[in-house]
């Protein structure tokens, strides 16, 4: 890539990273809001962990493109390209941060809950006190795969006129030049290990030691 | 002495419909310690947990000073019953210092008090303070774990005591050496404690009553030195397989089987 095209497509790249963040940080806000409470429901009634989880699942697995396309249709997101890209995205992240939170939580030394509740925490207490505290890397994780999966999602979110590093892929497909598709795919490739590095050394903070084979 | 806690037709039921528990009454006096013997499965442990709650009777019901635990409010029932098991179940990601405080903390005491509170008792379970007070769980051995998880348990200066094989896990002479300061501890706190124990010896050392528990039914309730004199046929069994055969034996005669 020479400068010349730097400065033609700079400022271009600049919004559509800008965009392309906030598709992607708006769809983690949303799928965290829903799936870390959802998943410590679930471990409050285990029963209804096989199905929610399935149900994620399945979403997970529709091809993104026509997970886009099926959103298209409807009424009040049709016309805000953005609320679909959004939408779409939320649903690809709610598996792996649902899956990680109810398997941290449920994960955790069953002598520890016990004792928790023994000892007279409120439910409460014992929820933010012992359990998201121990269950904090796994959450995270979770959400670590989420966003990663999604900064990658995000970019066919410009089939659908969302906008986002995509469009500069599209554009390059379409006007057969390969320094567009780089153009779009190498900043999008950028965020994704920018995100996985930050999440993961969160994740570590949160770590807690093995306890050592009792002396 | 009156009566702390009383069991009265106590009946509990596995989810299968198993008896857990078979009509056990029983009056523990206040300030007292009991050892509650039996084999596993006898019951014992259900028996020690019908007591916070931690299991629901099926029937009849647990009095504490002849009121019914079931009118109690269950968090400050259980914030006035220490716990303390056999895995400890320390919280991995507090200091010990956090720990013991703990249920300190959950009733929204100061910081400060906490503070005070927990090093007075590190040092009543031998602990120094400076030393031990900002560790974490998985930089103590098993004794001192479990030194911890006995601090945590008086922190809130309970009026009882629940204590499920504390000292199961450890070696003998750790053990011995918990015990000593468990009598020692206990003589002067005036707490009315239930000990779940497999290990006779430990039962004679640290009860004033032992309760024999077989098959979720209660068997015997005596003072040390009745309970080891005891003709009641199933009580007599269980002393001389614990001083005679039983384990030693078994050992002494693969001892001579892999000499042979």
């Amino acid at each position: 890539m020479n400068s010349n095209f730097l400065t033609q497509y700079g400022g271009e790249i600049a919004t559509l990273t800008v965009e392309h963040l906030w598709l992607t940080g708006a769809a983690m806000l949303f799928a965290t809001a829903i799936a870390v409470p959802a998943g410590i429901g679930l471990t409050r009634s285990p029963r209804w962990a096989k199905p929610v989880i399935g149900v994620a699942n399945v979403l997970q697995t529709i091809p993104s493109l026509a997970m886009f396309g099926f959103l298209l249709p409807l009424p009040w997101l049709g016309d805000r390209a953005a609320r679909i890209a959004i939408l779409a995205l939320t649903a690809y992240a709610l598996l792996p941060i649902l899956r990680n939170t109810y398997a941290g939580i449920r994960g955790i030394d069953p002598s520890v809950i016990e004792v928790a509740r023994a000892l007279g925490l409120t439910g409460r207490q014992r929820l933010f006190k012992v359990e998201l505290p121990l269950a904090a890397p796994f959450i995270l994780a979770g959400l670590r795969t989420a966003t990663v999966t999604c900064i990658g999602i995000a970019t066919i979110a410009a089939a659908v006129g969302a906008g986002g590093l995509g469009e500069l892929i599209f554009r390059g497909v379409a006007s057969v030049d390969n320094r567009l598709v780089l153009a779009g795919a190498i900043p999008a490739a950028l965020l994704a290990l920018a995100a996985d590095g930050a999440l993961a050394l969160l994740e570590r903070r949160f770590k807690v030691p093995a306890p050592e084979a009792s002396a | 002495m009156s009566i702390a806690i009383e069991f009265r037709n106590l009946f509990v039921a596995a989810p299968r419909g198993r008896l857990l528990l078979d009509n056990i009454s029983l009056a523990l006096k206040e300030g007292t310690t009991t050892a509650i013997l039996g084999r596993s499965g006898s019951g014992k442990t259900t028996l020690l947990r019908a007591v916070n709650r931690m299991v629901e009777p099926s029937r009849g019901e647990v009095l504490l000073h002849g009121t019914s635990i079931r009118t109690l409010n269950l968090i400050s029932l259980r914030r006035n019953m220490g716990y303390v098991i056999q895995e400890t179940g320390l919280f991995p990601h507090f200091t010990v210092e956090r720990n013991v405080g703990l249920v300190l903390e959950a009733q929204g005491r100061p910081r400060k008090e906490r503070l005070r509170r927990s090093h007075q008792l590190l040092k009543a379970v031998g602990l120094s303070p400076a030393s031990f007070a900002d560790r974490f769980p998985h930089q103590l051995s098993g004794g001192q774990r479990q030194r911890v998880g006995l601090a945590r348990a008086l922190a809130a200066e309970p009026d009882f005591l629940l204590m499920d094989e504390p000292f199961g896990a450890l070696d003998p002479l750790t053990r011995a050496e918990m015990q000593d300061m468990l009598r020692s501890l206990l003589d002067g706190l005036k707490k009315t404690v239930l000990l779940v124990t497999h290990d006779m010896d430990e039962a004679l050392y640290l009860g004033h009553r032992i309760v024999m528990l077989s098959e979720g039914r209660l068997i015997a309730n005596l003072r040390p030195e009745e309970f080891v004199a005891s003709r009641l046929r199933e009580v007599a069994e269980y002393v001389q397989a614990f001083r005679h055969g039983g384990r030693s034996a078994a050992s002494e005669n693969r001892v001579e089987e892999r000499r042979g």
